[in-house]
């Protein structure tokens, strides 16, 4: 559903994206993990538009998309990393003016508000203002704003920041629910224990390349070996692969 | 158009929902517009207020106290009796703007002063030094009045009159300074005066251009002609109106533009970006609703001065509609320009607050643009806040038609053009 191909991007002399690949199909959450500055958010503001690749290219249902290929967006969900609502507007106008944006027209809108409500546990608040609601709730009406439009493909930029265990907890079955639906999802977090438990892949990035892109199955086998010391664990190999130097000092 | 639309109407409906912040917008500058307007006259009909002075007499003569009695009479001036400390005390103080201090021998000295130079009485005066324009006002009261009172006492019937007379001749006999044809002819004027005088008082008729036996007069009348439209007199609050609603709409293109940059950090400009919008619509709608709201806005602020401050569109209305207009799209292109511009949200405020306050000064907003020098009016033909002014003002007191407005609303287009240019070619898309 979702296939970038040799993704470049440079800021100036700061190469932050050097040649990513990845794939996320319909039915599928991809874990996209790297430390900080790594290449990831560049890597989302490609996949979604926001920024102009260098060099490569990114494909919706095999059609390029690009910051003026509006089908193609069309069919994009973007979580930022940010609680990105308008606090002092209604959880449900949040909705209808993504709607609007998104095209989606009376009376579908109306059914696709109500319903995206639903499903992340909102429909009772819809007329409050997110300005009073907790930080779990903001979260939950945030990815909800990127699936008033129905997307196929939905990316989550860290999206369970600063959530409690029981907000984070409802959000990933919202969002296994939206993988049992046919949506292909790509999900960049730090936490590994996230990735652990949604994704079915997981690509690794660093310096602004792909140093690892396998199942989760398999990239827990690396954590098998020796040097590491506390058993099998996703961050044990996370930290293998990309090494246990500080990254936000340099 | 729908999502352009659904922009428009978020951005609306955010502004009006936040009540107490719309009351302040639009009560700050009825506020400040009803000071400036009061400090300029006010509404039609009301009298400036008076100029409060002292008036020391310490010769206490007739003469004096006729003077006194002339500047008491005087409608441009409230002045009042203290004590020579307390007079200097309150000008001090601020609370009135001069103290004239007649010396002693007042009476005696001034007349004879007509007719006998270097010898003339000393009258001090204290000024405010805060209010410079005190001091000509002070001088011009004090030559109106004493000079009528002097000159009645020099040349007016009575004792007064003949005794300064007699002895104004006599000490141009004794003189011994004065060259001797000067002497015969200065004699002769004073003999006349005499004649005259003494003609007067036996047949009762006034003596011409003496001032009926009032002294001297001040030799011409003045009649005041407000030149506005013609119909209604001028109205102080007009002015204010149009300066203070252009400085607090101005104000809110900053919100607009601060707006931009706090979605931005908020992450809601990413969001309305990775939609299927264009770039086109995400910053028209924004000029469209930042109009919209500063148009309201100017509405609201001339709906209070009208009803509340006898402001009126003595022009046309058409063209006072179109100025309110264009100076809303200026305004929101201004707001662009600022979110352009902008880093982050608090320095862009300061910086965009600082150049709000420039544009607004020498726009004429605060003051009338004729008291600055001439090269600063020529130059503010280039800041758009000129035009604004201006044209409102034209539109309002001046009662000026369409015509008037026309070039005030094209240079208010051209610079939001300019202003739109420069923030297209500037904004940053990529975060």
């Amino acid at each position: 559903m979702l296939e970038a191909t040799d993704l470049a991007k440079s800021y100036g002399p700061l190469a932050a994206v050097s040649g990513i690949s990845l794939t996320v199909r319909g039915g599928q959450i991809v874990g996209l993990l790297g430390p900080n500055g790594a290449g990831k958010t560049t890597t989302v503001s490609m996949l979604c538009g926001l920024a102009t690749p260098d060099r490569g290219s990114v494909r919706v249902a095999g059609k390029p998309l690009s910051e003026t290929a509006q089908e193609a967006k069309r069919r994009v969900g973007l979580v930022p990393q940010e609680i990105a609502l308008y606090e002092e507007m209604g959880a449900e106008a949040n909705l209808r003016l993504m709607g609007a944006l998104y095209g989606v027209d009376e009376p579908l809108l109306s059914r696709r508000v109500a319903a995206a409500l639903e499903l992340v546990g909102l429909s009772d608040r819809a007329r409050d203002k997110p300005a009073r609601f907790s930080g779990g709730m903001k979260r939950r009406l945030n990815i909800a704003c990127a699936l008033v439009h129905d997307p196929d493909v939905l990316l989550l930029d860290e999206p369970t920041v600063g959530v409690d265990p029981q907000s984070r907890n409802a959000i990933f079955e919202n969002l296994e629910t939206l993988r049992d639906r046919g949506k292909a999802l790509l999900y960049t977090t730090h936490y590994m224990e996230e990735a652990e438990r949604l994704c079915d892949h997981i690509v690794i990035v660093d310096h602004g390349r792909v140093i690892a892109s396998d199942t989760r199955e398999n990239l827990l086998k690396l954590g098998t070996a020796p040097a590491v010391p506390k058993g099998p664990s996703l961050e044990s190999v996370f930290l293998k692969l990309t090494g246990r130097d500080l990254r936000d000092s340099a | 158009m729908n999502a352009f639309l659904a922009l428009v109407r978020t951005d609306l409906r955010l502004y009006l929902s936040n009540r107490r912040a719309l009351l302040i917008t639009v009560a700050a500058p009825i506020l400040i517009a009803a000071f400036f307007g009061a400090m300029m006259g006010g509404a039609p009909g009301k009298r400036p207020a008076r100029v409060p002075l002292a008036v020391v007499d310490l010769d206490r003569s007739a003469l004096t106290e006729r003077i006194v009695a002339d500047m008491k009479a005087d409608e441009s001036f409230d002045v009042r009796e203290p004590a020579l400390p307390a007079a200097i005390e309150q000008v001090r103080a601020g609370k009135i703007r001069g103290a004239i201090v007649l010396p002693e021998g007042f009476g005696e000295r001034a007349p004879r002063a007509m007719f006998r130079p270097g010898d003339k009485p000393e009258i001090e005066i204290h000024v405010d030094p805060s209010q410079a324009v005190a001091l000509a006002l002070v001088k011009g009261l004090l030559a109106q009045h004493v000079m009528r009172e002097v000159s009645k006492a020099a040349f007016g019937q009575g004792v007064d009159g003949a005794k300064m007379l007699d002895q104004a001749r006599k000490e141009l006999r004794e003189s011994t300074r004065i060259d001797e044809t000067d002497r015969r002819d200065y004699l002769a004027l004073l003999d006349q005066v005499a004649r005259l005088r003494d003609r007067q008082a036996a047949s009762g008729k006034a003596i011409p251009g003496l001032g009926g036996g009032n002294g001297l007069e001040m030799p011409f009348t003045t009649k005041e002609h407000e030149v506005t439209s013609g119909e209604a007199p001028y109205n102080g609050y007009a002015h204010s109106f149009a300066g203070m609603g252009v400085q607090f709409i101005l104000f809110s293109g900053i919100d607009l533009g601060v707006g931009v940059l706090l979605m931005r950090r908020m992450g809601l400009w990413k969001r309305l970006r990775a939609a299927p919008v264009s770039r086109r619509l995400l910053l028209g709608s924004r000029i469209a609703s930042g109009a919209a709201i500063a148009f309201l806005l100017m509405l609201g602020i001339y709906a209070a001065g009208i009803a509340i401050f006898h402001v009126r569109i003595e022009g046309s209305w058409l063209g006072f509609f179109l100025i309110v207009a264009a100076f809303a799209i200026l305004t929101s292109s201004f707001g662009l320009l600022i979110a352009s511009l902008g880093r982050t949200p608090e320095a862009t405020r300061g910086l965009a607050i600082l150049a709000t306050l420039l544009l607004v000064m020498l726009g004429g907003a605060w003051v009338p643009t004729f008291v600055f020098p001439q090269w600063v009016q020529s130059a503010t033909l280039f800041v758009p806040t000129r035009w604004a002014v201006d044209g409102l003002e034209a539109m309002t007191w001046r009662g000026l038609g369409l015509a008037a407005a026309l070039p005030a609303v094209a240079a208010m287009l051209t610079f939001s053009v300019a202003f739109g240019a420069i923030a297209v070619a500037c904004f940053r898309w990529e975060e």
